[in-house]
């Protein structure tokens, strides 16, 4: 709640289903229906981005602690409750939910002609259950909202997506889902030892080192599938090639935060000594996901492909950064993520304007088209750049310093890192040639036409957001400076008290 | 003597004879009349239930507490469901007599027996007075080959299941001198001189007990009989019987054999475990949705099971939530299953239901519901059915339980998954008929309530919590 007693997060998140009802209640035959679906969803959207800006405008950046903090009782026993709050970590994910639902919506408007009613509803309940898992400040709550996602994502690939949808739905399913499970494991354990799944005390309560040990294990088993890590990001192309262009954005966008988000919420803080003991683990798959990946990206045949394989290779960077331990190394995974978020879902939205053109995704169908669309060769080669880190682009602000990070752990560390600088621009660039550049021989691209003014405005705004980060990044930094060096510190502490212990521990066992 | 305590009974007992009295003389067709009557009797008895006070009375037979109270309301809840859906099934099937409402009535007065016995003698009776009844309803589309098989298998094989629990009875009222509960518990008070031959009889009847649930490995009966059935009939099976038979299984073991916790405890574990893995992977190949949902059932009976099988207060108040989210997912989707029809044909195929989302959206959406809240799903009911029994199973320490539980549940959520694939993403096959308004009430009921018990989850554990602690009182 802020000052004024006004529940702004409750609002963000539970508002997107009003829209849903509303969008159920109209009668009519199918063009009213559908087009009032989309109105509806669109100024539901915009309505929740605009009360979401309560969050950049009322934000105290010297409160390392959560704000906006509301509680209602919900579940009588053990202390479970509805707890909502934001702080650094939580607070700008908040906003990329509600920036690019609103363009989702937007980029689907001619495009998506079947079931438009439920792809709108599915959308906005993504929403809710997007903006409520990083609100949430209680584990179960948490849980219900992380798990709850897979529901409107499962159906947005399967209905909506490519020829192999069913295949690629069902394994995004099962992947997340059996991740899933081992977590609520890990919480039903945390919530017997702490006899609260209260957020702000578990990040208190000392576990013993053994038993950090295995909730480690579990929670990564969900939060690597999610973010994803090597060896289990197989889902993650499959998914992105399948799914709907939107599908693709919220996906790249927002789902794939989630789990470097329950990295930073739940692992690092609460579980210190595991964390640290299986630092070396998570920097091996982080660095194998950046270089390995990267090849992989570079021998895609097909766009959707390739870019996702680049999502993994950045988010490799991402989870170095957050094992990393030091405060520059978080903050550019906290920056990094984000200007992921942004970057990615604005290529995908790049390839799915030629998706909605020519119905392919394959890079091989399109050339030189640069003389027909100079005005989206402008746009994808911005995204280009910002998504191998050129200065100036968001990109780079987040490379930079989670390098800075790495070279605090060692050296090879960074340089094994900044491979992924390197290799990001042979791939990036190499599909970027193939496509825009060349001499336009294909006979179907001859009356290929430029952006419209609505694929301008679903551009315009994510330009904005990549230039704004790159030039001026403290106006994003200064969200999570507080909370960051908090958790360092206490991360610090909790390592120097268990010391102690654990070597006492180890002498009286001998 | 405190006969008072069993006006609700003997009240559903005098109703029931009264209207098989006017369904008798009766020269028209008066099934829609004694449907209606008895929805009416059970309205009455759940009143009479919920605002009467607890005691003991019939020389310790028979209890009303409020472990008991809740049995009985959700078993009134569910058979009132179930009794709804057979309304317009059993007309166009050409079933419509007036001994269906009236057998499904005294059905329910042994459930309510069974939900109160302290006694094994009145734990058999009622166990036998709600099975006689079953076994004719299983077979009550008398014409059709498939339903007098499924009344056949199902009385030879609860025949044997009532043998070998009747066998149990006697093993341990031959050790220990006493049928009654309390008197029991206090001569097992001491597990190291419990005589093996009592061990044996506690064996016996939870073999019988875990038939008349259909835990594996004593689940044979079930998908046949799932199939075999009316549908309505099965919705009826899938709904209060396993309530009541969970509801006596649990004061059974909890009660007068809680001491033997020991003894009993990898059983139950076993069974528990079988039961989730079986019902995962059988329901896979399955192409029948009523044999899904035979199998689902069994897996849903395993979950609750590891709220018995940790034998804590927490466990039975988890196993006490999943039945309490279980009975509105199974009256839900068999609403919907028999909603499947096309030309006056009841289909029960899962391919049937291709397209739906295109067809009929609200109940393609309803069947989606439940089948995400049964895979455990959050934030949909199932979840937190899920989460109960999870929780005392980690809370006990019983790593193995969860951890299978878990991942069956992975596998479960495959199959669950499969149907909503069919109308989601397939083409449209051709529309199902017009649903008569009953359906629409009970799948809109169940769905809502399925859909929307995250809202208000406390009052409902809290009383879940009551009636299990009366358990261990």
């Amino acid at each position: 709640m802020n000052a004024a007693g006004f529940p702004v997060l409750s609002l963000i998140t539970w508002l997107p289903l009003v829209g849903c009802g509303v969008i159920l209640c109209v009668r009519g035959d199918e063009a009213t229906v559908a087009a009032n679906a989309r109105w509806t969803a669109l100024w539901t959207s915009l309505i929740v981005l605009a009360l979401s800006l309560v969050l950049w405008a009322d934000w105290n950046p010297n409160d390392p602690g959560f704000q906006f903090v509301e509680t209602a009782p919900w579940l009588p026993d053990y202390g479970v409750g509805y707890k909502m709050g934001v702080d650094g970590i939580s607070v700008l994910f908040v906003l990329l939910t509600t920036l690019l639902t609103p363009i989702c919506i937007l980029s689907s408007w001619e495009v998506i002609q079947r079931y438009v009613r439920e792809y709108m509803i599915t959308f906005l309940v993504l929403e809710t259950m997007l903006v409520g898992m990083f609100c949430a400040l209680d584990f179960v709550v948490f849980y219900v909202f992380f798990e709850g996602v897979l529901i409107p994502m499962f159906l947005i690939i399967g209905v909506w997506g490519g020829e192999r949808r069913v295949y690629s739905a069902f394994k995004f399913f099962l992947y997340t889902f059996t991740g899933s499970v081992l977590m609520l494991l890990a919480l039903l354990a945390m919530w017997f030892y702490a006899h609260t799944t209260d957020i702000t005390v578990l990040l208190h309560t000392r576990f013993p080192a053994r038993m950090q040990f295995w909730l480690f294990v579990a929670l990564m088993a969900s939060f690597a599938v999610k973010v994803p890590m090597w060896p289990v990001h197989t889902w993650l192309p499959d998914a992105h090639v399948e799914a709907p262009t939107a599908g693709s954005v919220m996906l790249a966008g927002v789902l794939l935060k989630m789990g470097a988000y329950g990295f930073l919420r739940f692992s690092m803080p609460m579980l210190p000594i595991a964390s640290t003991e299986l630092a070396p683990l998570m920097y091996t798959l982080s660095v194998v996901a950046v270089i390995y990946t990267a090849y992989v990206a570079l021998a895609q045949e097909d766009m959707k492909k390739l870019i996702a394989y680049s999502s993994v290779a950045h988010m490799g960077i991402v989870t170095v950064g957050i094992f990393t331990f030091d405060v520059q190394g978080i903050q550019g995974a906290l920056f990094q993520m984000l200007s992921h978020g942004v970057v990615s879902a604005a290529l995908f939205l790049v390839v799915g304007v030629l998706y909605d053109r020519l119905h392919t995704h394959e890079i091989a169908r399109f050339n030189g088209l640069v003389d027909r669309m100079p005005l989206y060769a402008f746009i994808f080669l911005l995204f280009t750049l910002a998504a191998i880190g050129l200065p100036g682009t968001s990109g780079f602000v987040g490379e930079f310093l989670v390098m800075i990070g790495a070279f605090h752990v060692n050296f090879w560390l960074a340089l094994l890192t900044s491979m992924g600088m390197i290799l990001g621009p042979m791939y990036m660039l190499y599909l970027y040639r193939r496509i825009i550049y060349g001499r336009l021989t294909k006979i179907d691209l001859r009356n290929i036409l430029d952006l419209s003014p609505r694929e301008v405005a679903v551009f315009a705004p994510l330009v904005v957001v990549t230039m704004w980060m790159g030039v001026y990044p403290t106006s994003f930094t200064r969200f999570w400076e507080a909370t960051v060096s908090q958790m360092v510190t206490q991360h610090q502490q909790a390592l120097l008290l268990t010391k102690p212990a654990v070597q006492l521990a180890e002498a009286t066992h001998r | 003597m405190n006969w008072t305590i069993a006006v609700p009974e003997i009240v559903l007992s005098v109703l029931g004879m009264m209207i098989l009295l006017f369904g008798v003389l009766r020269r028209r067709d008066s099934t829609q009349v004694c449907t209606m009557m008895t929805l009416g009797a059970f309205l009455l008895t759940g009143f009479l239930v919920v605002t009467r006070v607890g005691g003991v009375g019939y020389f310790g037979q028979f209890t009303v507490d409020p472990f008991a109270i809740f049995i009985k309301a959700l078993v009134l809840v569910g058979a009132a469901l179930a009794l709804m859906l057979s309304l317009d099934y059993n007309r166009e099937q050409g079933i419509a007599r007036f001994e269906y409402p009236v057998l499904m009535l005294f059905a329910v007065v042994g459930m309510m027996g069974m939900a109160s016995a302290t006694n094994l003698m009145t734990l058999y009776l009622s166990l036998e007075l709600q099975s006689l009844a079953l076994y004719v309803m299983a077979a009550f589309a008398r014409d059709e080959l498939r339903s007098s098989e499924a009344g056949l298998k199902y009385f030879v094989l609860g025949a044997l299941a009532s043998g070998l629990l009747l066998y149990g009875i006697s093993l341990v009222y031959g050790f220990s001198g006493t049928m009654d509960f309390r008197v029991l518990t206090q001569a097992l008070a001491s597990p190291a001189e419990a005589s093996p031959g009592v061990i044996v009889g506690v064996v016996f009847v939870i073999v019988g007990l875990g038939f008349k649930v259909a835990a594996a490995p004593f689940h044979m009966w079930t998908p046949d009989v799932y199939e075999g059935s009316p549908t309505p009939v099965t919705a009826f099976f899938a709904t209060a019987p396993k309530i009541a038979a969970m509801a006596l299984f649990l004061r059974t073991m909890i009660q007068p054999f809680g001491h033997l916790v020991i003894s009993w405890q990898l059983l139950i574990e076993i069974i528990s475990i079988a039961s989730m893995i079986l019902g995962a992977l059988a329901a896979i190949g399955q192409t029948s949705i009523k044999r899904l949902m035979a199998y689902s059932s069994i897996g849903h009976m395993g979950y609750a099971l590891i709220g018995l099988a940790v034998g804590t207060q927490v466990g039975i108040r988890g196993v006490l939530v999943y039945l309490i989210v279980y009975i509105f997912m199974s009256a839900g989707i068999f609403a919907c299953i028999i909603a499947m029809r096309r030309r006056g044909r009841a289909l029960e195929k899962i391919n049937d239901l291709s397209g739906l989302a295109r067809t009929d959206p609200a109940l393609a959406l309803a069947i989606a519901v439940f089948m995400f809240s049964m895979a455990g799903i959050p934030p949909l009911s199932g979840f937190f059915g899920k989460l109960y029994v999870f929780l005392a199973a980690v809370q006990a320490g019983l790593w193995t339980l969860a951890i299978i539980g878990v991942l069956s549940s992975v596998v479960a959520s495959y199959y669950y998954l499969r149907v909503v694939k069919v109308m989601y993403f397939d083409a449209p096959a051709p529309a199902f008929d017009r649903r008569p308004s009953a359906l629409s009430f009970v799948g809109a009921v169940t769905g809502l309530f399925t859909l929307f018990f995250f809202l208000f989850p406390g009052p409902l554990v809290a009383a879940a919590g009551t009636a299990a602690s009366v358990l261990f009182g």
